[in-house]
């Protein structure tokens, strides 16, 4: 009898350790403390991405300090990027070792990955209606925005899975920044609203070159005369545009359909006459703007500082920049009379600790980058806007609209005209599906268009072939038909049914568990039988 | 019986955790790749290393290195050369400084899996089929494919070409491996209008980990220097080295004569001499 509790008292652990084993290990979700403990020590850390500008980290730094002067039990470790794309890498390997930052700058698309793992992100809801520590609550020790006075289509970009899951930090949008001496020395005018068919006749006309190879519109060697610097925004808003198929909200994919290989010839056709080039292909859109080897530079409005002869930021040697007159348009349109662009720029989240003084802690430095100081000061940085109507509305803020173009560093006239076109455009923008996966489809979107690119200028067929191969290739490549029909929705098929072995292996397991069962009954009853 | 019962249940037990681990949360990133605009191509075919460290001859269908600098940005090309350092590895993709006996090239984002990004050790020669491209002055290539050949190995000795920074041709010493000796550190100026010795970012804008920027003059005309954070980043000699140097000071230098919109070497040494 003791061999063979030997063995079944390993078994029996064994039994407990797999309770819970099947998905990740789920710590408990985060519950709103009664109180915030201000005698207790915190640290925590903060992910955030600037544009490499360093006023952005300025701001940065004063907001943590501020932060820090209001609350002194907690310390804010900042860490930098200039990339979402790093953030998103680094914070999928630091779920793997629980070593997620606290507060983190991102897109809901990378949120909906990161919710793929119980726990990791902390739904807002219940935060934000807390009476004492929520959005406008009364314990706060600083004037934040109620929810009412965050921009409602900025806060709804934020939804996954009918759940808040950030806030909007900055929002943002792609504007087409245009040399107009060029378009007009091509015997063109600069319309209020661009559609594709101006942009791609006048990109062909700055293309002509003479017998030397030298471009007829600038005499140079070299002219890109139209150049997108994100081609996923590029193919997502010419489909929106075009009212065809990208995902569906629940992910099921679309992108790879006749619209989508309609677009891509016509960006072949162009390529092949030298209108365009990408950014990946060649280099930032300003860099060419500037050096007047550019006729149409499309890039967000949060670029605007390194556009144009006077842009306070520059990459490119002085003696390089030419003198001629820019101007601000939104992307363009198929239906010139119903604009259409996307929504862009940083969301903030929080990641759930174990302390829920932590998490609280987290909550109420996110909550503070929304407020009108914050808010203010980073949006001028740059052509972002800030996301609540609180800040929009200050006399600081009006003040810093009408003055625009009064100088050339904090008024910079480009800067200021990529901002109005949001301001007045913000009901005409949009966002995709957000889904596991959909960060990936993004990927797609601009790939396809990368790869058609370089296919004409490595003299390939752009053909049916192509078109077939392509689809295939980047399916394969994005893992786009691992996402199943419908994709992952975040937070809802994260572990999926029990496999078919698995339900045997079960049903296996309680059989040999009850005949043991009944064995061992059975054989204390015989010894109380003897005992009689 | 009740052993056989027993081994049963733990045997079920045990194969049933296999694939019960928690699901990976995934990891989509695919980036992509870089390329080209023909403004400033390497022009002379000659070799820019002073000698041939060896005499070799190329494989059937292989480029020489002139033949590789004659051929037009956006073609492909096939060439045999040796790892001199490696920058990254992300997403089945690396970046490496590579180097023959004639000249330099740069692999931006090759195909290999970690494991060969491992067996890829400084020295190792490899065939290489890409595209070549040019991405803000940066001849490199792209979209590439390897495999390892056995026959040598090769670490280039830095090439001293300080006296050519402001020669016009100096673009033919593209990504060699190079030395700069005698630089004089200039300032750099910071967002608050202060001069310091480097700055974290070309701006300032950055924090420790991130690559340092810094200037150097010889006859007193500057030249902008970069420490690659992906190729020496905090903790490596070099970063530590960049940031206590001081305005002033004398320094050799040995890195990879990378371009950005111009020179701006990858310094992967520095040593103060004065």
């Amino acid at each position: 009898m003791k061999k063979f509790w030997k063995l079944l008292l390993p078994t029996l652990c064994l039994t407990l350790a797999l309770t819970g084993c099947h998905g990740q290990k789920a710590g408990k979700a985060f519950e709103m403390p009664e109180n915030f403990d201000t005698s207790k020590e915190i640290e925590i850390t903060f992910w955030a991405k600037n544009d490499t500008n360093v006023t952005q980290t300025r701001i940065y730094e004063k907001a943590i300090a501020d932060f820090q002067a209001l609350y002194p039990n907690v310390k804010i470790n900042l860490r930098l990027y200039t990339d979402y794309g790093r953030i998103y890498n680094d914070v999928i390997t630091n779920i793997a070792t629980n070593t997620t930052p606290n507060v983190c700058i991102t897109y809901p698309d990378h949120i909906a990955t990161y919710i793929t793992g119980q726990n990791t992100v902390v739904p807002l809801d219940a935060l934000f209606a807390d009476a004492k520590y929520g959005l406008g609550g009364t314990e706060l020790k600083f004037d934040g925005p109620t929810q009412d006075e965050i921009i409602p289509k900025f806060l709804a970009e934020c939804v996954i899975d009918e759940k808040h899951y950030a806030m909007p930090y900055m929002r943002s949008t792609e504007a087409c920044y245009i040399n107009k001496t060029f378009v007009e020395k091509l015997g063109y005018e600069v319309p209020d609203v661009l559609t594709w068919d101006y942009i791609w006749e006048v990109a062909d006309a700055a293309a002509a070159m003479d017998e030397e190879g030298n471009y007829l519109l600038n005499g140079q060697k070299v002219m890109i005369p139209f150049i997108y610097k994100s081609t996923d925004n590029m193919m997502i808003q010419m489909l929106r545009q075009r009212g065809a198929g990208y995902s569906t909200p629940d992910g099921g994919i679309e992108i790879f359909n006749d619209t989508t290989k309609e677009l891509l010839y016509t960006v072949a056709d162009h390529v092949e006459t030298g209108a365009f080039s990408t950014f990946k292909i060649s280099s930032y859109p300003a860099n060419f703007l500037n050096a007047g080897q550019c006729v149409f530079a499309i890039d967000s409005t949060a670029g605007a500082t390194w556009m144009g002869s006077d842009a306070p930021l520059s990459d490119i040697a002085e003696d390089k920049i030419v003198q001629f007159e820019t101007v601000v348009r939104p992307i363009p349109q198929f239906t010139p009379e119903q604009p259409v662009m996307i929504s862009q720029g940083p969301s903030v989240c929080i990641f759930d600790k174990a302390d829920p003084q932590e998490v609280l802690a987290s909550w109420l430095f996110a909550q503070f980058l929304l407020t009108d100081e914050v808010q203010i000061a980073y949006a001028q940085t740059e052509g972002y806007v800030p996301v609540t109507g609180k800040a929009r509305e200050t006399e600081r803020y009006q003040n810093y609209l009408a003055a625009a173009g009064t100088d050339k560093e904090l008024h910079y006239d480009v800067k200021m005209e990529a901002t109005k076109l949001l301001l007045e455009n913000t009901e005409n923008t949009f966002v995709t599906p957000v889904f596991n996966g959909s960060a990936s489809l993004r990927d797609a979107a601009g790939q396809m268009i990368e790869n058609t690119t370089k296919a004409i200028r490595r003299k390939q067929a752009v053909d049916e072939a192509f078109m077939e191969k392509l689809y295939t290739d980047v399916e394969a490549l994005y893992r786009l038909d691992q996402l199943g029909e419908h994709g992952v929705t975040a937070g809802k098929q994260e572990l999926g049914p029990l496999p078919d072995a698995s339900i045997a292996l079960l049903c296996t397991l309680t059989t040999i568990w009850v005949l043991m069962i009944i064995y061992v009954i059975k054989k204390a009853l015989i010894s109380k039988k003897n005992e009689l | 019986m009740k052993k056989l019962v027993a081994l049963m249940a733990v045997l079920a037990l045990s194969v049933s955790m296999i694939g019960c681990g928690a699901e990976a949360v995934e990891s989509s990133v695919a980036d992509s790749s870089v390329a080209v605009e023909s403004s400033e191509v390497v022009e002379s075919s000659e070799a820019v290393v002073d000698a041939p460290a060896f005499e070799e001859a190329k494989s059937e269908g292989v480029m020489t290195y002139a033949e590789y600098v004659a051929a037009p940005v956006d073609s492909e090309v096939v060439i045999e050369t040796y790892v001199q350092a490696k920058q990254s590895w992300w997403e089945n993709k690396g970046t490496f400084y590579t180097q023959d006996a004639e000249g330099a090239y740069f692999l931006y984002e090759m195909a290999c899996t970690e494991e060969e990004y491992n067996q890829l050790v400084p020295g190792t020669k490899i065939k290489v089929t890409g595209y070549k491209a040019e991405w803000s002055g940066e001849v490199e290539i792209i979209d590439a494919t390897f495999e390892i050949l056995d026959d040598n190995t090769y670490v280039a000795e830095p090439k001293d070409i300080t006296a050519s920074l402001q020669a016009d041709d100096l673009i033919k010493y593209q990504n060699i491996f190079a030395a700069f000796k005698g630089m004089v550190i200039e300032p750099s100026i910071n967002a608050d209008g202060e001069e310091v010795p480097f700055l974290y970012k070309w701006d300032g804008s950055g924090q420790d980990g991130d690559d340092l920027y810094f200037n150097a003059s010889i006859n007193e005309q500057p030249f902008n220097f970069c420490v690659e954070s992906y190729l020496t980043g905090a903790g490596t000699d070099v970063y530590e080295a960049v940031k206590a140097l001081e305005i002033g000071q004398t320094v050799d230098m040995e890195g990879f004569m990378y371009w950005y919109e111009g020179p701006n070497a990858h310094i992967t040494a520095v040593s103060v001499v004065e």
